[in-house]
C-alpha cells in the first residue's frame, strides 16, 4: 500500500525532491507540497484506491505524510468494508 | 483608559462621528493615513478588542469587533480597513503565538495600544498568500529578514509588522512561518507610491522590510494553519464588516433622499421609494449573511477550522460580501440620481463607489473562486 501511495504521490505532490527520499513519517507539506497539490494527491488516491474520503477526513492531517495517508486508507477500507 | 466590551460599539461610533467623519473626504483626497481617527481608536482602547482578557485586552468576539469595524466604516471605510487589518493581526497573534516573548507582545499591544500591520505579499509571488520567496536567515537564536514586500497597508504608520517568509533559506515556497518583526529590529524602505481609485487612506504602497529579532518571534503554528484557521477566515469576515458599513453609509443616503422627496409632496409616493425597497432587499442579505459568518466563526468547533467545508463558506462569503456591496452602492446612487453623481451633495457617492470597487480586487475574486474550484474537486458534504 505505502508504494501506491508514493507512487500517487510522485505523480501529483510535485515536490522539489524525491518522493524516495522521504521517510513515511516526514511531512509532506513541509517538503513542499502546496495545498493545491494536495487536492490533486487526493483525487490521485481516490481513484488508485477507489474510495472517496469523506468530508470529515477532508483536512490536512490526514495527508500530511505517507503513514498518515495510509492509516486514512485503512480506516476507510474498514468502515467500507 | 479601558473599555470593556459592551461599551465598544458606542465608544467607536463616538471616534467615527467625532474624527473619521469629519476627515473621510480629506483623508480621500489626499491619500493620506487617517491619523486622528487611529488615535481616537488608540486613546479609546479599541485596538486591545481581540487580545485576550488575560493579557489585558478586551477578548472581543468576531462579531462584536465586526459591528465595530461596520459603525466606523459608515463613516470612512479607509480607517474601518486599516481597524480591520490591525484586529486580524491580532487575532492571528493570539491563535498561534503561544510562546512567552509573543503573549507578552500582546499584552502590550492592549497596554500601549501598538497597531499592528501586514507583509503578505511579495514582489515575484504577487498576491499568493501561501507562497513566499524571502527565507528566514537563522543564526543562534537570531533571525534576519528581508523581505521585497509589494504592499504594506499603513505600514509607514505601524508599531509592529507581521510577515510572511519561508521557514529556512532551504525550505520549499509553501513552508512558511509568520514572523513578528518589531523595532529596533525593522527597518522599512518604501518603494512604490499608494494612488488608488479606492481606500485611499489604509497608504498601503510597497516596501522593502529589512527585520531582525528573537526565533521565539517566529509565530509557533506554522503559517499554512494560521492561514487556513485564522488568517483567511477573519479576514474575510472582518472585510465583510467594512464593506457592509460601507453599504449602509450608502443605504442611508438613498433613504434619506427619498424621504426628502415624500416630504416634499406627502400623498405621492416618490419615484425612488419601490427603488429603495428594492435597495433594502439586497442590503439586507449582505447584512444578514456577514452577520452570520461572524457568528459562525465565533460558534466553530474545535478543529473545524482546519476543514474544507470552513474554507469553502469563508472564501463563498468573500466573493458574495464583495459583489453586493458593489450592488448596494450603485443602486443608491441610481436612486440619488445626479446628487449622488456630485462630488459636493450630501448625497455624493463617489468615494463610496469608489471604495466599494476595491472589495472584489482586493485578494481578487478570481483566485479565491479558482482555490475554490479546487476544493470542490474533492469536496463532499458532511
Amino acid at each position: 500500500m505505502r508504494d501506491q501511495i508514493r507512487q500517487v504521490l510522485s505523480e501529483h505532490a510535485r515536490l522539489p525532491v524525491d518522493v524516495a527520499t522521504l521517510d513515511d513519517q516526514d511531512d509532506l507539506f513541509r517538503a513542499g507540497m502546496t495545498s493545491h497539490a494536495s487536492v490533486n494527491v487526493m483525487l490521485g488516491l481516490e481513484e488508485a484506491f477507489d474510495i472517496e474520503f469523506p468530508e470529515a477526513m477532508l483536512r490536512k492531517a490526514t495527508f500530511e505524510s505517507v503513514a498518515a495517508i495510509e492509516t486514512a486508507l485503512i480506516h476507510l477500507r474498514s468502515v467500507t468494508a | 483608559m479601558t473599555v470593556v466590551r459592551a461599551e465598544m460599539l458606542e465608544i467607536v461610533t463616538h471616534v467615527a462621528d467625532e474624527f473619521a467623519a469629519p476627515n473621510a473626504d480629506d483623508v480621500d483626497r489626499r491619500a493620506r493615513f487617517p491619523v486622528e481617527t487611529i488615535e481616537g481608536l488608540k486613546a479609546a482602547g479599541v485596538l486591545g478588542a481581540l487580545v485576550p482578557t488575560e493579557l489585558g485586552g478586551m477578548g472581543a468576539t468576531m462579531s462584536e469587533a465586526g459591528d465595530a469595524i461596520a459603525a466606523l466604516s459608515r463613516r470612512c471605510s479607509s480607517s474601518a480597513m486599516i481597524l480591520a487589518m490591525h484586529h486580524l493581526q491580532v487575532a492571528c497573534l493570539a491563535a498561534h503565538g503561544r510562546n512567552q516573548i509573543l503573549r507578552a507582545f500582546l499584552a502590550e499591544v492592549a497596554d500601549r495600544q501598538l497597531l499592528l500591520a501586514s507583509a503578505t505579499t511579495e514582489v515575484g509571488v504577487g498576491g499568493q498568500l501561501r507562497t513566499s520567496k524571502c527565507a528566514l536567515e537563522v543564526t543562534g537564536h537570531r533571525f534576519g529578514l528581508e523581505k521585497q514586500a509589494g504592499v504594506i497597508s499603513y505600514g509607514a504608520h505601524a508599531d509592529a509588522i507581521l510577515a510572511t517568509c519561508r521557514r529556512d533559506p532551504d525550505a520549499p515556497p509553501s513552508d512558511q512561518v509568520l514572523v513578528l518583526c518589531t523595532p529596533p529590529g525593522l527597518a522599512l524602505e518604501q518603494t512604490t507610491e499608494w494612488d488608488t481609485l479606492g481606500f485611499r487612506g489604509t497608504c498601503s504602497p510597497g516596501f522593502v522590510l529589512r527585520a531582525e529579532g528573537d526565533l521565539d518571534q517566529v509565530l509557533t503554528d506554522p503559517f499554512g494553519e494560521v492561514a487556513a484557521a485564522t488568517m483567511l477566515p477573519v479576514s474575510h469576515v472582518l472585510w465583510a464588516f467594512v464593506w457592509l458599513g460601507l453599504a449602509s453609509s450608502a443605504l442611508a443616503k438613498a433613504r434619506q433622499f427619498v424621504q426628502a422627496e415624500a416630504r416634499k409632496n406627502p400623498g405621492t409616493t416618490p419615484a425612488g421609494a419601490t427603488r429603495l425597497a428594492e435597495l433594502v432587499v439586497v442590503h439586507q442579505q449582505l447584512e444578514w449573511m456577514v452577520r452570520a459568518a461572524a457568528e459562525r466563526f465565533d460558534h466553530r468547533a474545535p478543529g473545524e477550522d482546519q476543514s474544507m467545508g470552513f474554507a469553502l463558506s469563508f472564501n463563498s462569503l468573500k466573493v458574495a460580501a464583495s459583489t453586493l456591496v458593489v450592488d448596494v452602492v450603485t443602486r443608491a446612487l441610481g436612486i440619488c440620481g445626479m446628487a449622488g453623481y456630485s462630488q459636493r451633495s450630501p448625497f455624493a457617492m463617489g468615494r463610496l463607489l469608489r471604495d466599494a470597487h476595491g472589495a472584489a480586487l482586493m485578494v481578487n475574486n478570481d483566485r479565491i473562486l479558482g482555490d475554490n474550484a479546487q476544493l470542490l474537486l474533492i469536496y463532499k458534504e458532511s
